[in-house]
């Protein structure tokens, strides 16, 4: 039988653009570019493993998300994934964690999905709930911010890197998984996989497709407010001096100044 | 008053500082109730009154230990559903964050996590957060439901603040899910006897500069002269000189010390997005233009192999 994945991936603007807000206080994504979140790639790179390890397996690259993010699909697809949906409508727009979250776990039960796979966080709004969240959605066992992952006969196993200890988990499909970037290094699309992608089927969805009200997500839907965003005034310029063989005891100085020592 | 659940992380009865912290937050908000899980959860009664605490909700079970997160959520919805609170803190550890997430879901709640400040407002608690790599300072409510917040450690001083803190035993029914994801095995960390990374209120961190595993004793002894934590950018752990769980940044951990200490880290996008918050900020770098000058109160352009040393002597000296 089929292993069904399902990756969420998400579209972010590039980190080392000048990331702004809009007068709505949602995040800007005219003036910067967007790409696959580094972080989501990861994910892909596991389910295309765990599909090869597999008898039969399919994956599917799923985003919610404007026009645009069809480039995230498209960067997925050509690292080997195998079908792609898309969940776009204007009416999506603002909607925070809670909302998009709830609109991918219909979208994945939509599907149909064996395995769940995300990254560990995004890159803009690096919360890092949303995996636990979906999991609690879809009603399945969450096997979250995993360095190593296997799957065998129906089961997930992997390794859990805390602060204070490292753990071996263990759950039955269907299930949720998270992996972090130490996973493993991430496949570069190939020439034939960027080809073969397009001509990939890319599925689009509406809210209505996935029997959500539009007051359920977005802005207006938001489950929080964002009351202000203010840029944070540039650090006044440093002290900054050369080494010429008292560096360390100029900076010991420094730091006695500033009551540190 | 109305009441502010605070979930509380220790290991075995010791409170982490962050929840301390977290006690501090929440007396701007109401009276804080406690709830502590696991082996030693009643031991941390004292502490946790002394800090403004009412009530101490505690319990243990096997499950705590066994299966990942969704048994703390269990208790934590018993928890919410027994003192029904204006609000709910959790810090921001990855655990935490997820119990909070999911308890957010359960009750119909927003979330804000990360928060680095907490104030009281006119429609409930108001959350500061550092937003694209701390380029932006934003200020966020919860619009629906009750407020669940989750606050990164350093957002408030810890504070005396004696109360009743009478201990109660919390009843928690395990739902079908909590069993979901067994714990097969959990290896202990070693402890290095550095403070904990997020929690340490000095940081010392190595980067691509310091050129060699090998090497990082140099960091480790700066560290160790200010009783401060190490970290490292991602270049140093990706080539494997430094472990994983010390990585600060982006996809590593986010700092926010009262002093930063960057050696041979010439401060990408990403590394700032971890660090940025951090009070002072000095680098060590021999490249003038690197990027992390740019953030810095002192920076000092030098080769790292002369300079940290130096720093490391001299410190010792001062404090004789």
């Amino acid at each position: 039988m089929s292993l069904r994945i399902v990756v969420c991936v998400k579209y972010v603007p590039d980190a080392t653009g000048d990331r702004q807000f809009t007068e709505d206080l949602t995040v800007n994504r005219d003036d910067v570019d967007g790409l696959l979140s580094e972080l989501d790639e990861y994910a892909v790179e596991q389910a295309l493993q765990i599909a090869d390890e597999a008898d039969d397996a399919e994956i599917t690259v799923l985003t919610v998300g404007p026009e645009d993010a069809k480039d995230a699909l498209r960067k997925a697809l050509s690292m080997g994934a195998d079908k792609a949906i898309h969940v776009e409508d204007d009416d999506l727009h603002g909607s925070d964690v809670m909302g998009t979250s709830l609109v991918l776990a219909k979208a994945i039960e939509k599907a149909g999905y064996d395995l769940v796979i995300t990254g560990m966080a995004s890159t803009d709004g690096t919360m890092g709930v949303l995996p636990a969240i979906l999991a609690e959605r879809l009603g399945v066992p969450q096997v979250t911010l995993l360095s190593e992952v296997k799957v065998e006969d129906g089961v997930v196993t992997g390794r859990r890197d805390g602060d204070s200890a490292s753990e071996q988990l263990e759950a039955s499909l269907p299930a949720l998984v998270s992996v972090t970037d130490q996973s493993g290094e991430a496949r570069y699309p190939s020439f034939k996989g960027i080809m073969a992608a397009k001509k990939k089927p890319v599925q689009s969805w509406d809210l209505e497709e996935l029997e959500i009200e539009s007051d359920e997500v977005g802005l207006e839907g938001s489950w929080t407010a964002v009351d202000s965003a203010t840029q944070r005034p540039a650090r006044t310029a440093g002290t900054i001096v050369k080494d010429e063989g008292e560096g360390g005891k100029s900076l010991a100085a420094f730091l006695a100044e500033q009551k540190f020592i | 008053m109305a009441e502010v659940l605070v979930y509380v992380d220790h290991v075995d009865g010791a409170v982490r500082k962050p929840t301390l912290e977290l006690l501090t937050l929440a007396r701007r908000i109401g009276e804080p109730v406690a709830l502590a899980l696991g082996a030693g959860a009643e031991a941390t009664a004292a502490v946790l009154a002394e800090h403004g605490a009412v009530k101490v909700l505690t319990a243990d079970a096997s499950e705590f230990s066994d299966y990942l997160v969704v048994p703390k959520v269990d208790a934590l919805q018993a928890a919410y559903d027994a003192v029904s609170p204006v609000a709910v803190l959790v810090p921001s550890s990855a655990e935490g964050k997820e119990i909070a997430a999911r308890l957010a879901v359960r009750i119909g709640s927003g979330i804000i996590t990360d928060a680095i400040d907490l104030e009281a407002g006119e429609e409930g608690p108001v959350a500061t957060q550092a937003a694209f790599a701390a380029s932006f300072t934003t200020k966020s409510r919860v619009s629906k439901g009750t407020p669940v917040i989750t606050v990164k450690p350093n957002s408030a001083p810890v504070e005396a603040a004696p109360a009743a803190g009478v201990v109660e035993a919390l009843a928690v029914t395990f739902g079908a899910l909590a069993t979901g994801t067994k714990v097969t095995s959990r290896t202990p960390r070693e402890s290095t006897g550095r403070p904990e990374l997020t929690e340490a209120a000095i940081v010392v961190s190595g980067g691509r500069g310091v050129n060699g595993a090998e090497n990082f004793h140099i960091i480790e002894a700066l560290a160790d002269s200010l009783g401060a934590a190490v970290g490292a950018s991602r270049a140093a752990v990706d080539a494997g000189w430094y472990p994983h769980s010390n990585q600060v940044g982006q996809t590593g951990k986010s700092v926010s010390p009262q002093l930063y200490i960057a050696s041979g880290i010439s401060g990408a996008i990403q590394h700032r997005a971890g660090m940025q918050t951090s009070k002072t900020i000095v680098a060590i770098n021999k490249d003038a233009e690197a990027p992390i000058f740019d953030l810095v109160d002192y920076g000092v352009v030098g080769d790292l192999f002369a300079v940290v040393p130096q720093l490391t002597e001299e410190i010792k000296a001062r404090k004789g």
